[in-house]
């Protein structure tokens, strides 16, 4: 299955990166590449090998719950953009329609 | 906007519901790192690395959080899955500082449940198709702009306090069948579910704090037809009443819209208190544009037998099964206990029963004159200031034939003014019934010789007559006399 210009477009538009025409001709070939070579793990993943998300044999990995330290508000804040009452200032709504 | 009057509606059309709650758990610490969750603090104090999504943060799962996920779960007769995992919700948000949300996708934790609601002494089972576990999203502030809304803001200001809060999201099966009830059953399962949770003691469950958040899809189909119609997704409900009144207001809407011709659009709509109505709301991707997939930062949850055994056999009696119980051990009729039920006197009747009255006479205090002051007063039963042991004690003095009914309003009104416990009320206002047999004897004569004309009818045969006398003897007696004794002692005079 090869990857069109439209589906990166659109992935480009769910990622927000904006990306020319151009760009998209030449991102669509060589992601498909990178597609490729991934699918050919289901060549050797025979059916008694069953599909994992994770590298570790581990379940159940849990935190008691308790408090930990919070930052402080002038660290939070130091990463911030903008900030204004207290809060992150952020451009008005992504993608909203005015 | 156009609506078709609600009856119209139900005539022509089926309504099918589906609800979607979010329950913030109570939890000391935040889903995936140590950060408090408490209510109502100052903006951006209660955050870490972790919920503000920094680079190299790593979620840490809080174990409380699981526990209270399956004992929701168990509590909605759901399957607790053996294993399964967190997944990536990827979509670009400013309330979300990670650019994605940590959810479950095709593996919630609990699954396929039902439920029971009572409502008008009906039974409705709700289906549940899933509850799983998420972390909630920081709190947006819309500045500038005519409405303060998102639309026309100039800029957003962020507090992630409630960022990584952990969230269950619960949701129904379609809910059909339900006809012209459907937002009266939206409004009780919400209802239901806010009592289930409180009995779990897993949340705050506080509507206006936003700890319990409701998401209404409402569908039609012409009446007949088994198919499903478009549904639409209202948010921002934010009352048990708005559930009711958002439901009711779609099934009018989307009735304008298939009665004229139209198609109703699949969206997300946004309900307006205020005004009553629903608008659109902003174009959310579907489903597969949020790219979910398997969440590495954290492993599986694979929760024992044993662990989901034990939860299960400590759960508390559900309401619902609770009310069934508690009407067939107080003998109450369907309509007694729906009474009952809509005053919010269950657990005080429950408690004045436990210290001694009999259902019957608790039932009576608590939904009449107890109910009439919180009435007057605009507060809750609780808040009148009359206890149950209180209320057993007056019911207790009325049995022992110290005072009477009419004479027990007294007692509660001198309990509520503060005038001490019932006993004293008693005494200091002088409320004992005479039992002075010369005294009340006297009383007997005086009313038999000033009303010649009615001992003349009781003596034709006409006894309701009676009624009169023993009021002229109560009057003399100001109330403070047994009138089963006082009729009595002039029948036995005249007869």
């Amino acid at each position: 299955m090869a990857l069109t210009a439209e589906d990166v477009a659109n992935l480009a538009r769910l990622a927000r990166i904006e990306l020319s025409e151009a760009e998209l001709e030449v991102l669509a070939p060589q992601l498909d590449v990178i597609l490729e070579s991934v699918a050919r793990v289901s060549d050797v993943a025979a059916q008694d090998i069953p599909p994992t998300s994770h590298a570790l044999p581990l379940t159940n990995v849990f935190r008691e719950d308790e408090l930990r330290a919070s930052l402080s508000r002038e660290q939070v804040l130091a990463g911030a953009p903008a900030a204004e009452q207290m809060r992150f200032r952020v451009p008005k709504i992504l993608g909203e329609e005015a | 906007m156009t609506v078709l009057p609600y009856a119209d509606a139900l005539a022509a059309y089926d309504p099918v519901l589906g609800l979607e709650v979010h329950v913030e758990l109570n939890t000391t610490s935040k889903m995936f790192c140590g950060c408090s969750t408490a209510f109502g603090a100052e903006p951006n104090t209660q955050v870490c690395p972790v919920c503000l999504g920094l680079p190299g943060s790593l979620p840490a799962v809080n174990a409380k959080a699981v526990e209270s996920a399956i004992r929701i779960g168990l509590a909605l007769n759901c399957t607790i899955a053996e294993w399964c995992r967190f997944a990536r919700k990827n979509y670009f948000y400013p309330d979300m500082p990670k650019n994605y949300q940590i959810s479950q996708y095709d593996e919630p934790i609990a699954y396929d449940g039902w439920t029971e609601v009572v409502l008008d002494g009906e039974i409705y089972r709700i289906g549940i198709e899933r509850a799983h576990m998420e972390e909630d999203t920081g709190k947006s502030l819309h500045v500038g702009g005519a409405t303060g809304r998102i639309h026309g803001a100039d800029y957003s200001l962020l507090d992630y306090n409630r960022s990584g809060v952990p969230l269950i999201e619960i949701v129904t099966k379609p809910v059909e069948g339900t006809g012209a009830k459907a937002p009266e059953v939206a409004r009780a399962y919400v209802t239901m579910l806010r009592d289930l949770l409180r009995t779990l003691g897993v949340s705050d469950v506080r509507m206006e704090q936003g700890s319990l958040r409701c998401d209404a899809n409402v569908s039609l189909r012409p009446v007949g037809r088994s198919t499903f119609g478009t549904r639409t997704e209202t948010k921002n409900v934010n009352s048990l009443r708005s559930v009711e009144r958002a439901v009711r207001y779609e099934i009018t809407r989307q009735a304008a819209i298939l009665a004229s011709g139209g198609r109703v659009t699949q969206e997300t709509r946004h309900w307006h208190e205020d005004s009553g109505i629903t608008t659109p709301g902003r174009n959310k991707e579907t489903a597969e544009d949020y790219r979910y997939f398997p969440e590495p930062d954290l492993v599986p949850i694979a929760p024992s037998r044993e662990w989901v055994e034990e939860l299960h056999a400590t759960l508390p009696e559900p309401p619902t099964a609770r009310l069934k119980r508690v009407r067939a051990e107080w003998g109450f009729s369907e309509l007694e206990m729906r009474d009952v039920v809509s005053a919010g006197a269950v657990n005080a009747i429950e408690a004045t029963v436990a210290a001694g009255a009999t259902p019957q006479s608790a039932r009576k205090w608590w939904l009449t004159e107890i109910a009439r002051h919180a009435n007057e007063e605009g507060v809750d039963l609780e808040a009148v200031g009359v206890t149950p042991q209180q209320v057993a004690e007056i019911q207790a003095l009325v049995e022992n034939g110290t005072i009477n009914d009419k004479l027990a309003r007294q007692v509660f009104e001198g309990v509520i003014a503060g005038e001490g416990s019932p006993a004293e009320v008693v005494t200091a206002r002088k409320l004992a019934i005479v039992s002075d047999e010369g005294a009340l004897a006297a009383a007997v004569n005086e009313a038999i010789n000033a009303n010649p004309d009615i001992v003349d009818k009781i003596k034709s045969g006409k006894v309701q007559a009676t009624g009169a006398l023993i009021g002229s003897v109560m009057k003399q007696m100001r109330g403070q006399a047994d009138a089963a004794r006082v009729r009595e002692m002039i029948l036995e005079k005249i007869g």
